[in-house]
């Protein structure tokens, strides 16, 4: 099983950084939600998988029946979720305002922090 | 289901069963002080006149928190406090060791310093669009992270602190500032992602997150997992947050951008939470790696102070020049940490707090410079000495220590970084040192020559300077002073800083007392 | 929105789905559930109020602003954890109390506390982010 998904989550990876490599910040915002699949899929994959046991302990028992799944990945992923999303949800207001208020949605073009034609600092005193 | 009723478990094993005394509560003290103190100024986000004072007398107390932690720590040794009672490797610990107790009170010091001076520069819009609460949990992040034993956790308050900035970073919503905040905002995520993927490696092969745990399991792994591509992923990234040489744009893509407030408070915390953790993975958990990595640390450091340096010497804006500064003094830490031994990581650990201290105080400085002399260009400043010689004397004296000039305290760690580099016969990377330091007496003098001693072009008003803001640049000037003139103290710190991480039994015994995790 | 069917509709639903996000916050202890989708279901019933009646009625109807709700919750959460400082034991370890109420013994605790404070931040945060983008969509 973890082969496959060592597999899937080499080519979220490929996928994400492609995108995230475009001069486009609508590009780059997808590569950023794939990218964080990506990493919560390889956090998965690294916890070692088991199906179809959930790790819940049974009514009147104080350990779990029998081996379970690892519930340490799960934590770990819905935070990380938690945290992509929400990061995810500013980028996107982010690149919104970015776009409405710099009229361009390419990198190349956001030159209003770095002006291209900056003067030249003082030369002598 | 009375069938299968088990055995009652054995509660030992799991919990923590022994009273908990007042002093361990230091530990979690500093992050639930901020985090209630920020919900509280949440709540009171309307009240504009109230907000800096509960936010002041917060850091205050906050700083007398991490005072306290870092006597206890002094006194005791590493201290920890697991949550929920949860023994671990189980339970998140939090463990604080000299070097935390050191970065946090330290950064307690700067955010005090940024909130007294965030009372003029920040107006009412900006405290109703929530600057104190913010600056609260911003500084929760700082310190979770500093003070957290934990991996995840670790991360966890990575996020945080970025979130927190981001919020900081556009109050005002100019355009330069949205310009700004979408280079930091990507860059800085791509660097926690990597944190996160190394982290998921370090899962995978450890089965802990437990930073005491992975330093007593690290060594018998050696043999067979791959140990040292893990942790060049992890000083990939935390070289990305600190902003090391061919991973920094970000930073003087944005740090010039939002309130000067702001840009003090980032120049003082943030780029130094990467190289905490930087310092913390590589030294403490994997010293074997990072011997292995140490020519490429040590490169990359040398190339990042040099080009900072020349970044900085290139500069028509102060701030932007400002930031480059603080990119080279990252690469005196990371030279620091390459060289390793108490000389190297005790000289990293000192370089990174009075960089704390002297970065502040600088942005402040050009904060109060564009206010008398009317901005933060080069070619319009001028006569700031004729206005205000204090003003130029504290100046004067932060250019020194920026530079490594004795007696102010940029002076210490640089010598320990070049004896340290000396005695392990990498005398190319003493050399870039103190070519660092030349080259940065050369872009402050510069500045101190155009913008303070050339006569002003245009006779300008008056400017009234309101205590509160002249107030934290003495402070912190005042500080970086002390710390140059009595180096005793925080040198005896940093280098018994040192030797815990490099022999860490004692943060081992403090999560174990019982001896290894089973 | 001018919808006749979704205003009639709206507080039935809006009122069952508060309900039943206040239900799956309780279950959380020990069954599926917990603070943070409970809140979010209590988002969306907002939301869908908001749809069918505008942003100022949601705003009137949940009294505080939304970031002053998020900020009591965090407040909440961290009280929670402190509180065991009274009882020696570490940060964040679950106290519980049982009193019995009208012949019931009702388990109550600081976790449940916590998830409240969850609860609460979720609601005020996600509320405070959907309410100014209808507002911005109304526009």
């Amino acid at each position: 099983m973890e082969p496959v998904f060592a597999l899937l989550t080499g080519i979220f990876l490929t996928i994400a950084i492609y995108l995230m490599m475009s001069k486009f910040i609508i590009r780059m915002l997808i590569g950023v939600a794939i990218l964080g699949n990506a990493v919560n899929l390889l956090i998965f994959t690294s916890g070692r998988i088991m199906r179809e046991v959930p790790p819940v302990i049974g009514p009147g028992l104080d350990v779990p029946a029998g081996p379970v799944a690892n519930p340490l990945p799960q934590a770990l992923i819905l935070t990380a979720i938690v945290i992509s999303f929400s990061f995810f949800a500013f980028l996107l207001v982010l690149s919104w305002r970015a776009y409405s208020t710099l009229g361009t949605d390419n990198t190349d073009e956001m030159r209003v922090a770095e002006p291209d034609d900056a003067p030249l600092p003082p030369l002598g005193y | 289901m009375a069938a299968v009723s088990s055995p009652p478990a054995d509660l030992s094993a799991a919990l923590v069963l022994q009273p908990v005394t007042a002093l361990d509560w230091l530990v979690v003290l500093p992050v639930a002080w901020c985090i209630g103190i920020g919900a509280v100024l949440m709540m009171v986000r309307h009240r504009t006149f109230l907000q800096p004072l509960i936010a002041v007398a917060a850091l205050g107390v906050l700083a007398g928190l991490d005072a306290a932690l870092l006597w206890h720590v002094a006194q005791t040794g590493p201290v920890t406090m697991v949550m929920g009672r949860w023994l671990p490797p189980f339970g998140i610990a939090f463990t604080v060791d000299l070097m935390g107790a050191l970065f946090a009170l330290m950064a307690a010091v700067v955010a005090l310093a940024g909130a007294v001076a965030a009372v003029t520069d920040i107006n009412d819009s900006g405290r109703r669009y929530g600057f104190y609460p913010l600056l609260m949990l911003l500084m929760a992040g700082v310190s979770g992270a500093f003070l957290t034993g934990d991996v995840f956790n670790l991360y966890v308050w990575f996020e945080v602190l970025l979130i927190s900035s981001f919020g900081l970073l556009v109050l005002g919503a100019e355009r330069e500032q949205i310009d700004g905040a979408v280079k930091y905002g990507f860059l800085n995520l791509v660097a926690t992602t990597l944190f996160l993927i190394a982290t998921g490696y370090l899962y995978g092969i450890f089965g802990t997150l437990n930073m005491a745990d992975i330093a007593a399991k690290a060594g018998p792994l050696r043999e067979t997992a791959p140990l040292t591509t893990l942790i060049a992923l992890f000083v990939f990234a935390f070289a990305m947050k600190a902003a090391a040489f061919p991973v920094n744009f970000w930073l003087p893509a944005s740090y010039h951008t939002p309130r000067i407030v702001v840009s003090a408070l980032f120049a003082g915390l943030l780029t130094k939470v990467g190289i905490y953790a930087l310092i913390r993975v590589s030294v403490m958990l994997f010293p074997f790696e990072r011997r292995e990595l140490s020519l490429v640390i040590a490169v990359v450091g040398a190339l990042t102070m040099i080009t900072g340096a020349l970044g900085a010497l290139a500069q028509t804006d102060t701030r932007r020049l400002l930031g480059y500064l603080v990119i080279s003094g990252i690469g005196s830490m990371l030279a620091g940490i390459a060289l390793g031994g108490p000389g190297g990581i005790g000289g990293a650990v000192f370089y990174a707090l009075h960089s704390m201290v002297v970065m502040t105080a600088l942005y402040l400085a050009a904060g109060l410079a564009a206010r008398f002399g009317g901005g933060f260009s080069l070619a319009a400043l001028g006569g700031l000495y004729a206005r205000h010689a204090l003003f130029s004397a504290l100046s004067l004296m932060l250019f020194f220590a920026v530079s490594g000039l004795p007696p102010f305290s940029g002076f210490w760690p640089k010598v320990m970084l070049v004896k340290a580099a000396l005695d392990s016969g990498a005398w190319w990377l003493a050399a870039a040192l103190l070519f660092t330091g030349f080259l940065t007496m050369i872009a402050t003098g510069r500045l101190f020559l155009i913008a303070y001693w050339r006569p002003a072009g245009a006779p300008t008003l008056q400017v009234a300077v309101p205590a509160t803001a002249l107030l934290p640049l003495m402070a912190l000037t005042a500080v970086s002073v002390l710390i140059g003139l009595f180096p005793e103290t925080l040198l005896g710190l940093v280098q018994k800083a040192a030797l815990t991480l490099d022999e860490p039994s004692a943060y081992l015994h403090s999560v174990f007392p019982a001896g290894s995790a089973p | 929105m001018r919808s006749l069917i979704l205003r009639t509709v709206a507080p039935l639903i809006v009122g069952l789905m508060v309900l039943f996000s206040i239900f799956v916050l309780l279950r959380g202890h020990n069954e599926p559930g917990g603070g943070f989708i409970g809140g979010l279901i209590a988002v969306a019933a907002l939301s869908i109020y908001g749809i069918a009646f505008g942003v100022e009625t949601v705003r009137r109807a949940i009294v505080f602003h939304p970031l002053s709700i998020a900020g009591a919750g965090l407040l909440l959460a961290t009280l929670s954890g402190l509180l065991s400082m009274v009882f020696h034991v570490p940060f964040m370890t679950g106290l519980w109390v049982y009193p019995v109420i009208l012949g019931e013994e009702v388990p109550l605790s600081s976790v449940m506390t916590f998830d409240i404070g969850v609860y609460l931040v979720v609601v005020g945060a996600v509320t405070s982010v959907a309410l100014s983008l209808e507002e911005r969509g109304e526009d």
